[in-house]
């Protein structure tokens, strides 16, 4: 089980955050301290993994961004390592080449996605298609709702305006 | 599609983002943000705010609630947006609450009719959305309120629906397993669900019911194997690859399942053979994914009941990750396989002593641990020293507490079975404390006292008393020493009192004056004080009972009139009791103070038998007879009323069912009670409890029923607290015991499978092709040559071993206690030839001389070998020292250099400089540039203009240039 994902700047500045275990803000704040520390002073050489707590956390870098998964002492690391690359994979196949003002921008765009991929900690999808079909529906959904809102508005001001 | 463009964000919130992308420190962002909190707040209480500000309002408290300031104040206004109907706002309003409640926030409650309401919607997106509100918010308490819907959405027409609604259960079971306990036979069903993602999804709530109950699974074995069979032969769908390999993750989760359900089932493993060598051979080993795959493999191979095959493929595969690549990812996932694999066959190690070493001398901290692990696995008496040293130096170096912690556990554990003297065995513990200090658990040194106290085990008093003093030496050696941790402290204070006199070595009134001084250097520490106090006390009685005249020091009797106007009483207690102590007779003395007793069993009498007496008589005189806890009726309630506290006080607090109209007929009314009172007098067996749960929760509760439905319920809250007290004992006691088996079980194996001639022929022809510096082939020497110089034993002497191996089996499980001692004691005197280790030649191994001269002679064999390889050791060390020395930092530093490159290359597209980095087929450079706008939705020149304005900007708005950025924004 993935207990949280992280994504965290090469200048530690947090990106999105992800809990799906119990953790206070108090706590949160710690572990962001603690694992940023730990992770973004390592050699580039170095295994993508990191012991914590009796956890682990398996971390890779893409251009400046660090994704960060928080994992089981038993877990298969080599997969998590798969899991941040599909969730790269996707958010790249939904923005068009993805990077990070991307991200900052549209983090619960970010969300959104990650709720399709992840769910209560565990891959609820494996296939790309899939999900990107799902929020594909939930956008279109989305837009042709804020349209409606926009003639209703519209129709409004013009209906005060009279 | 996406955001091109100016990311549709209101121009507030891309100020906030960009002035806190250009801050420079932490102070800096903080105070940006509790400004924007106080604008949040101010703004968000205004009336009338129109819903698509209030959306983004929202979002910026996502935004500050993200960066770890509290954003509590406008819970309320996420809350509120899930109730409304645009999926817009819905969806904003749940991906809201979901990032800010935890499950346990009394805010969940309003948003429970919400999530019901919404479960039952036509739209599947919004269903869908608060299926995942429901993975994070729904409680123990709630999980009654939408349980029926969810189950119900399992046959849902769309499999998005179908999928979540099954993970929702799966988090129930997590939650309360009590809930759901009725509904895990949907799991199954929705295994052959013909949606793959379904199918994939079911493998996660399934894998932990394995977890918990394998055997109920073991029908399933076949169906596993045989989805595992298609999906590596490439019958799912096309979209489930990924990398080229058919769904691998499901392929892991499969292989996980197989691993729980063949553990020591012979027949179940049977099945499995035909598929893991298949996936053996299909899997891509250029690739990370395959090779995740295939480690699963290994796992599994190592878990299930063993086949010789298998074993070859995966011992193949992991001298592959150990040897062949240069990727530390891999060398810590083979230095994992063969901790796992040298369980079942330890000689496999031995092919891998020098990459074992590299792992171990690596400066990558993460790679060091994980081979502390294996060694952990893979020690002997032959090298726990060599082990047991290079764990503590490593303990020594580091800060971080969690795994100071963990490592030093280890060390004790590791020296209390293979601790090769007695000497030894107190240093090492001695510099475990000292350097781990208060880290080290509790029992650990009460652990050592019993083993002081005990010896180790068997009739030699000689050996135990040997081990007392030279404990005592020690001790006295290092009292003086600042800064002792407390345990250790502790530990000095008892065997000093114990022990400190026993071999007349040293006068009570040196030991007294030693024990008043630790107590003086440590004022405030009780506990110290009062082991002090007690061993003084002991020192006392022991010369008093031998008839000596006790003369308390000055400063002794300063400290117990000090001690007994202590604070604390029980340190008070203890001062009188001294004082008391000094005034009885030898006699007297004796009998309260018997010497060296900390072992003697004390018995208690269970049954309470000398009451006897006492109990006839009472009841001749018309007491009531005593009625044991379990039979009695009328009582069970109150107790268990007042045992449930306040915790569950919700359950039948708060109803999640709309009303019901009031119906006009009394008989629907009455009706609960008689079922419930007749469920009273029933005793209420365990089974049948979920439906009960169920009609409890369906019933309407009237207000007559109340006390009897509680009752129904509290069976339940029995069941929920009750398991988690038993769990934590029992896996501990399985985990160490099938530890010891294998231990013993690998022994064996060496000893039976390769003779000494192999062996021999193994280290020469590897000395010519690796060259490598001779501290390394020392140390490999010292961590491997145990098994090597066992391995040269021959079968006769193998016999000999079985049957006092299996004797011990007998012994461990009978008296778990002496367990450690007797093994220790068995690890002195069984026959063992002198390792090969360099460190270790010189030392006389105790006990040779109690075997007959004949397996004396089998020994010499051995012992040869080992000195031949040690001198072609040293031979070597001569001769290549030079050319060594020179190599070595030269390759090393070309190696980093060469990788260092395309790390370095700052691109801004995160996806080209990935793959850049990983050296794939389908993601290879440039290619992927050029066919990924093909495919997808947004036109080529629209990514590249927008690749181009982010290497400008520079990927962060903390880039070098905020003017360009400012620019891009407005």
């Amino acid at each position: 089980m993935i207990h949280f994902v992280l994504l965290i700047s090469r200048q530690g500045k947090v990106r999105l955050t992800k809990w799906y275990s119990l953790y206070s803000q108090k706590e949160r704040s710690k572990v962001l301290r603690e694992l940023s520390g730990d992770i973004l002073s390592r050699g580039p050489k170095l295994c993508n993994f990191v012991e914590w707590r009796g956890y682990k956390v398996v971390y890779k870098r893409y251009a400046s961004l660090y994704f960060c998964m928080c994992t089981n002492q038993e877990d298969n690391e080599l997969e998590i390592l798969e899991i941040i690359h599909h969730f790269v994979e996707i958010l790249d196949r939904y923005f068009g080449s993805v990077c990070e003002l991307d991200l900052i921008f549209n983090f619960h765009k970010a969300y959104y996605i990650l709720d399709e991929i992840l769910i209560a900690g565990e891959l609820q999808e494996s296939s790309k298609k899939t999900v990107a079909r799902l929020i594909a529906a939930q956008d279109s959904l989305l837009e042709t709702a804020e349209e409606q809102a926009n003639t209703i508005s519209n129709m409004i001001v013009q209906a005060t305006k009279k | 599609m996406g955001s091109q463009g100016g990311w549709g964000q209101s121009k507030d919130f891309l100020d906030l983002v960009k002035s806190i992308g250009e801050t420079r420190s932490k102070a800096e962002e903080d105070r940006i943000v509790m400004n924007e909190i106080e604008i949040l707040k101010r703004r968000i209480t205004e009336p009338d705010i129109p819903k698509r500000k209030m959306k983004e309002y929202i979002i910026r408290l996502v935004y500050v609630e993200m960066l770890g300031h509290d954003a509590s104040f406008g819970y309320i206004h996420a809350v509120k947006m899930t109730h409304d109907d645009s999926l817009l706002l819905k969806r904003t309003g749940y991906l809201a609450v979901t990032l800010f409640l935890n499950d346990d926030h009394d805010l969940i409650i309003l948003i429970v009719n919400t999530i019901q309401k919404d479960l039952k919607s036509d739209n599947y997106l919004v269903v869908c959305t608060a299926l995942t509100a429901v993975c994070k918010l729904i409680n123990e308490e709630t999980i009654p309120a939408v349980l029926p819907q969810v189950v119900e959405l399992l046959g849902h027409p769309k499999e998005s629906v179908r999928k979540k609604a099954i993970m929702a259960l799966h988090r129930f079971y997590q939650r309360a397993p009590s809930s759901v306990a009725h509904l895990l036979s949907n799991f199954r069903k929705k295994l052959s669900d013909n949606d793959p993602g379904v199918m994939g999804a079911t493998l996660c709530p399934l894998f932990d019911l394995i977890i918990a109950d394998a055997n109920s699974y073991k029908d399933l074995v076949i169906s596993f194997v045989s989805i595992l069979k298609q999906v590596a032969e490439r019958r799912l769908p096309k979209s489930y690859d990924y990398h080229q390999m058919p769904a691998p993750f499901i392929q892991i989760r499969l292989l996980k399942i197989l691993a729980l359900l063949g553990n020591g089932d012979k027949q179940a493993s049977e099945h499995m053979f035909t598929v893991l060598g298949d996936i053996f051979r299909r899997c891509d080993p250029s690739s990370n994914i395959g090779n995740a795959v295939l480690y699963e493999c290994i796992c599994c191979v190592s878990s299930i009941h063993s086949s010789p095959k298998l074993l070859e493929s995966a011992a193949e595969v992991t001298s592959r990750f150990l040897k062949q690549s240069d990727s530390h990812n891999l060398k810590y996932m083979g230095i994992d396989a063969l901790g796992r694999l040298i369980k079942i066959s330890p000689e496999i190690a031995e092919d891998h002593q020098l990459a074992v070493i590299d792992c171990l001398e690596d400066p990558d901290d993460t790679l060091k641990r994980k081979t502390f692990e294996l060694l952990y696995k893979m020690t002997k008496p032959s090298n726990v020293e060599v082990i047991a040293d290079r764990m503590i130096d490593y303990m020594i170096s580091i800060n971080d507490n969690h795994y100071k912690t963990e490592i030093a556990s280890r060390c004790v554990e590791l020296a209390e079975q293979f601790a090769p003297s007695n000497q030894w065995f107190i240093q090492t513990m001695n510099k475990v404390f000292e350097h781990a200090g208060d880290l080290v658990n509790v029992k650990v040194a009460h652990n050592l006292m019993r083993l002081i106290a005990e010896g180790f085990g068997g009739d030699d008093e000689g050996a135990d008393s040997q081990l007392r003093s030279s404990a005592v030496e020690s001790y006295l050696r290092i009292i003086g020493e600042p800064k002792l941790p407390s345990l250790l402290l502790q530990v000095i204070c008892w065997v000093l009192g114990e022990y400190g006199t026993a071999d007349g070595k040293f006068s009570a009134s040196y030991i007294t004056g030693k024990l008043c001084d630790v107590a003086e250097a440590h004022p405030s520490d009780d506990i110290v004080k009062a082991y002090a106090v007690t061993a003084i006390m002991k020192i006392c009685a022991f010369e008093i009972a031998t008839g000596r005249k006790v003369e308390l020091l000055p400063e002794c009797q300063s400290l117990i009139d000090e001690l007994s106007a202590s604070h604390s009483t029980d340190l008070q207690q203890r001062a009188y009791e001294l004082q008391t102590v000094l005034g009885l007779d030898a006699l007297a003395v004796e009998t309260i103070m018997p010497s060296d007793a900390s072992c003697e069993d004390i018995e208690v009498d269970k049954s309470l038998s000398f009451l006897n007496g006492y109990v006839q008589e009472s009841l001749v005189k018309g007491a009531r007879p005593y009625i044991p806890e379990s039979e009695r009726s009328g009582m069970a309630d109150i107790s268990n009323f007042r045992s449930r506290g306040h915790h569950d006080s919700s359950t039948h607090g708060l109803k999640f069912e709309a009303y019901e109209l009031p119906k006009p007929s009394v008989a629907s009314r009455i009706q609960p009670v008689p079922l419930a009172t007749s469920k009273e007098l029933v005793p209420v067996s365990q089974p049948t409890y979920p439906q009960e749960m169920s009609q409890a929760a369906s019933m309407p509760s009237v207000p007559e029923t109340g006390p009897s439905e509680l009752k129904l319920q509290l069976d339940g809250v029995q069941k929920k607290w009750g398991r988690p007290t038993y769990s934590p004992t029992v896996p501990s006691n399985s985990n160490s015991s099938s530890q010891k088996a294998v231990n013993g079980v690998a022994q064996l194996v060496v000893q039976g499978t390769v003779g000494p001639k192999t062996r021999d022929v193994s280290y020469d022809s590897r000395k010519p092709q690796v060259e490598v510096s001779p501290e390394k082939q020392k140390l490999a020497a010292s961590l491997f040559g145990g098994s090597s110089s066992k391995t040269g034993k021959r079968p006769t002497s193998t016999s000999y071993k079985t049957t006092r191996v299996h004797s011990h089996a007998a012994e461990k499980s009978q008296i778990p206690t002496a367990t450690v001692a007797s093994t220790e004691h068995a690890a002195e005197k069984a026959p063992q030839p002198p390792p090969p280790d360099l460190l270790d030649l010189g030392e006389p191994t105790p006990g040779y001389t109690v075997i007959d001269p004949f397996k004396q002679l089998e020994g010499l064999l051995p012992s040869d070998a080992s000195s031949v390889a040690n001198s072609g050791v040293s031979a070597s060390k001569s001769s290549d020292i030079m050319s060594l020395h020179a190599e070595s930092p030269m390759s090393g530093l070309i190696g980093t250099v060469a990788n260092m490159g395309p790390t370095n290359l700052d691109s801004a597209n995160l996806l080209s400089s990935l793959s850049n980095l990983a050296n794939r087929n389908v993601h290879g450079g440039p290619a992927a540039m050029q066919v990924a706008p093909v495919k997808k939705g947004p036109n080529p020149q629209d990514s590249l203009e927008k690749d181009a304005v982010a290497r400008q900007v520079g990927v962060t708005p903390s880039g070098t240039n905020p003017n360009l950025f400012r620019d891009l924004l407005g």
